[in-house]
């Protein structure tokens, strides 16, 4: 098996997840597939620091883990806020800058 | 020419078993995670996805990443997201009509496109020099070798996380924390509410569940002195999940022989 065949699929899964971001209305759903496109570019770190035989992409892929979580953690807090004010979850509801 | 990257850095059969096994299945999951109505049901797809690539990491010689992965993000990042979503609610469910009219077609596009710009160029690369893999790197533990990565080159990077860390744990305190604009309602400030509110008939409060029908529990609706099941009668919640016995068994009988 090619080596290659983990970059096609962290490629399909961040496709997929980019979709997601794009079609679902559920604001905890389209945070999950925030997380599927982070967590697609960290495989393919982690394929190409087995590529280039060296630690570096693996570093990377770490200090990607860690900033997803920061993010994961304000973001779940601003989609709390939202609720809390707005009485909705979803997307289309937050649009006071559209009026 | 297209096939040129596939003849670079071949891996060894188990892997490839195991990647043909798992690829489609993570795949599959995160189709999965689209389709499906619930959010609980996507959270538990995300985790399936996250725990094969943990697999995966452990199978590229990144033994530390993995444990991480599966640490962090199954166990923690998952957890939060199940936390959420039942603080949120159950009746958040997607819609699924369109706001936006042609969305969902052009998303799909857009994304075979930039999919496939994405495979084809992968597909063309050349990886230049050969795969030696990991064994020299790893040669005193994978985690051993991150960590000196990470305390020496990287201790800048390393320093700006933690700081972004402290902010990110302060920001999240400072969102969730909510101050009260008004006292809390008292049973006499419910009582003023429900006087005032137009109609005199729910003054005395709402139905209680199961009443005067013939099955008593919180899922049957309360049937109105006409024999009438009355839906106020049941909790939101479970109105929102659609978790309502059929009540027409439950009725009384009278009321079709009247018809």
């Amino acid at each position: 098996m090619a080596i290659a065949n983990y970059l096609y699929l962290s490629a399909i899964l961040f496709t997929i997840g980019a979709i997601g971001v794009v079609v679902r209305r559920n604001s905890i759903v389209v945070f999950m597939c925030i997380e599927l496109m982070l967590n697609a570019a960290n495989l393919a770190f982690v394929t190409f620091a087995r590529i280039n035989s060296n630690l570096e992409g693996q570093v990377v892929a770490f200090f990607t883990m860690v900033v997803a979580a920061c993010e994961v953690v304000v973001g779940l807090a601003i989609i709390v806020t939202i609720y809390r004010s707005r009485r909705s979850a979803s997307v289309d509801d937050a649009s006071l800058l559209k009026r | 020419m297209i096939n040129l990257a596939l003849d670079v850095g071949t891996t060894a059969t188990p892997e490839s078993y195991l990647f043909y096994f798992l690829a489609p299945l993570s795949i599959l999951a995160s189709l999965g995670m689209l389709l499906v109505k619930k959010a609980v049901h996507s959270a538990l797809l995300l985790a399936w996805v996250m725990i094969s690539l943990a697999i995966f990491y452990i199978a590229q010689d990144a033994l530390f990443l993995g444990i991480v992965q599966i640490v962090v993000y199954t166990g923690a990042v998952m957890m939060l997201f199940l936390f959420i979503l039942m603080l949120v609610g159950v009746d958040t469910s997607d819609s699924l009509e369109e706001n936006i009219p042609g969305l969902r077609p052009l998303a799909i596009v857009a994304a075979v496109g930039f999919g496939g710009l994405l495979v084809t160029l992968i597909a063309r690369a050349t990886f230049g020099r050969p795969i030696s893999g990991l064994s020299t790197a790893n040669a005193e533990g994978n985690a051993f070798g991150i960590a000196e990565q990470l305390f020496t080159r990287y201790v800048f990077a390393f320093e700006v996380v933690s700081a972004l860390l402290i902010t990110a744990a302060i920001g999240a305190m400072v969102l969730g924390h909510s101050q009260k604009t008004r006292s809390q309602f008292a049973q006499r400030d419910l009582s003023i509410a429900r006087f005032r509110k137009g109609e005199l008939k729910d003054a005395a409060g709402l139905p209680s569940a199961g009443v005067y029908a013939l099955h008593n529990a919180v899922d049957v609706p309360a049937l109105l002195p006409t024999g009438k099941a009355a839906p106020t009668s049941i909790s939101k919640v479970l109105q929102a999940r659609g978790d309502i016995i059929e009540s027409a068994d439950f009725q009384m009988k009278e009321e079709e022989e009247e018809k």
